[in-house]
């Protein structure tokens, strides 16, 4: 993975961003972002604010009116597979990540889709898993493991993309508080940049410099540690306490 | 719960775990149309074929009591169906037992269905514990089985455990608020779980397809080795059709 240093790159642009679900509901309204490189970014809000639907932005899953670019790269059609080779995206339910009969398959997966030849692929597996303490899982059966162990073979399958943005959505969400830590431990040694959605406020304050608050589609507040988890009146108004 | 999977003994070490997945589809896919397609008259071609059946089987050293549980779960429907043939099916010598008659003829219907159901059974137990599902399904795929069966199949098998978790913790849910009400009560209960598994369901599904998109899936499955048909795999197909095909001639020559 990069190493970066502090840099004024900017890696997530969003502007004016929109997007209503097809039952109507109003998910975004007019978010605008700037996030640069190497930035550890904690996004944060109630159940409903929008965080997850955002996040679906970042890779195209879901396209809503306004712009997107991810490092200078426009998010449409045209430059998909670019995009999603720089945002990886790692779901909150690993059981919806993890499709294949075998580990090897699904963290070879992404690498594959990207074109990796067999011996590139594994490895990128190798790698992807030892990054995350899984190694030698290769042929054990997702089907066959703990909780704790897909959450972090998810999380190898999408780091085996080697992505240049990783968008984390709850990643402690039901873990033992042993699995939240050693999760913890593993996400401070990751330099790309960051986005985790969470609740977490003292797992956000761990990993993340900044701070987005989102609430009702809209992003209500935006700062450091002090600016935003300091003010108690704010998180309380916003459901995070 | 413990799982129960189709494939739970397709990663030993026998010689025919080590056939290519297509051959045994073909090889024993033509078992059973000539077995099948064997009159119901004749003794000797079941014997062969049940000989085949045999050999296989303990090549490939599966436990002959998992195979014979999965083929007992055949029985009942081979009574349901063939039941009363030997009694209303005329024709033939009519034997007779008190005030009830049977029927030659019927008796060897019901023999034809029973003998064909059990020996097709065996081959596809034999196939389906030989060979990890997914391989199966990629053997299928090759072979020019449409995609549509096989990746709508791989996906069930992935997932139905799953789903069968989540059938078990509704169910529990329920158990928790039910203190073993009417029966009619219970069937709308048991209604609405399987719509709400249904909708469950097809929610887990657009996410994963989310999922795979976001790893770049764009419609066809990466595949990062081809597996290839070496001749043992060619000698058994051949091996296997031949004699089947001899044991459906034998009565010819006698």
């Amino acid at each position: 993975m990069e190493v970066l240093p502090f840099s004024k790159e900017i890696a997530v642009r969003i502007e004016d961003l929109n997007y209503v679900y097809p039952d109507g509901t109003r998910a975004l309204n007019n978010v605008s972002l700037t996030i640069f490189r190497g930035e550890s970014v904690a996004l944060m809000g109630p159940n409903g604010a929008g965080k997850s639907t955002l996040a679906l932005h970042l890779n195209g899953i879901l396209e809503g009116s306004g712009k997107v670019e991810i490092m200078g790269l426009e998010v449409n059609r045209k430059n998909m597979r670019e995009i999603r080779r720089l945002v990886g995206l790692v779901f909150q339910d690993p059981d919806d990540q993890l499709f294949t009969p075998s580990v090897m398959e699904d963290v070879a997966f992404g690498p594959l889709n990207l074109g990796f030849d067999r011996e590139q692929a594994e490895k990128a597996v190798k790698r992807a898993l030892s990054w995350v303490g899984m190694s030698g899982s290769e042929k054990r059966s997702p089907h066959h493991m703990s909780f704790g162990e897909k959450k972090r073979i998810s999380l190898a399958t999408v780091l085996a993309m080697d992505p240049a943005i990783l968008v984390l959505d709850e990643p402690a969400a039901n873990l033992d508080p042993r699995g939240r830590r050693e999760l913890i431990e593993l996400v401070k040694t990751f330099r790309t940049t960051k986005i985790i959605i969470t609740h977490d406020l003292d797992m956000a304050r761990e990993i993340c410099r900044r701070f987005i608050i989102m609430d009702s589609g809209k992003i209500v507040a935006d700062g450091n540690t002090s600016d935003v988890l300091g003010n108690q009146v704010l998180l309380e108004n916003h459901g995070l306490i | 719960m413990r799982h129960d999977f189709i494939d739970r003994y397709s990663r030993l070490d026998s010689p025919v775990h080590a056939l290519d997945a297509r051959a045994k589809a073909i090889a024993l896919f033509a078992l059973i149309v000539v077995c099948v397609s064997t009159p119901n008259k004749d003794w000797w071609p079941f014997a062969v074929y049940a000989g085949l059946v045999l050999i296989i089987a303990v090549a490939s050293r599966i436990p002959p009591k998992y195979i014979l549980s999965r083929l007992l779960i055949v029985i009942p429907f081979v009574i349901f169906i063939g039941i009363f043939l030997p009694f209303m099916h005329k024709g033939g010598t009519r034997i007779n037992l008190g005030h009830i008659h049977i029927y030659s003829e019927g008796l060897i219907f019901f023999w034809g269905i029973a003998v064909k159901a059990l020996i097709s059974i065996s081959c596809l137990i034999l196939l389906s514990s030989t060979t990890p599902f997914a391989d199966l399904m990629h053997g299928l795929e090759l072979l020019h089985i449409p995609s549509f069966l096989t990746t709508v199949s791989s996906f069930m098998y992935r997932y139905i455990f799953i789903i069968v978790d989540e059938a078990e913790r509704m169910a529990r849910a329920r158990d928790s608020r039910n203190f073993r009400g009417r029966w009619i009560w219970q069937a709308k209960t048991i209604g609405y779980m399987i719509a709400s598994l249904f909708i469950r369901s097809h929610g887990r599904a657009e996410r994963v397809m989310q999922a795979m998109s976001s790893r770049g899936f764009v419609g066809k499955f990466p595949r990062w080795s081809e597996p290839k048909m070496s001749s043992s795999d060619y000698i058994f197909i051949a091996l296997i059709l031949s004699c089947s095909i001899a044991g459906r001639l034998i009565n010819l020559y006698k």
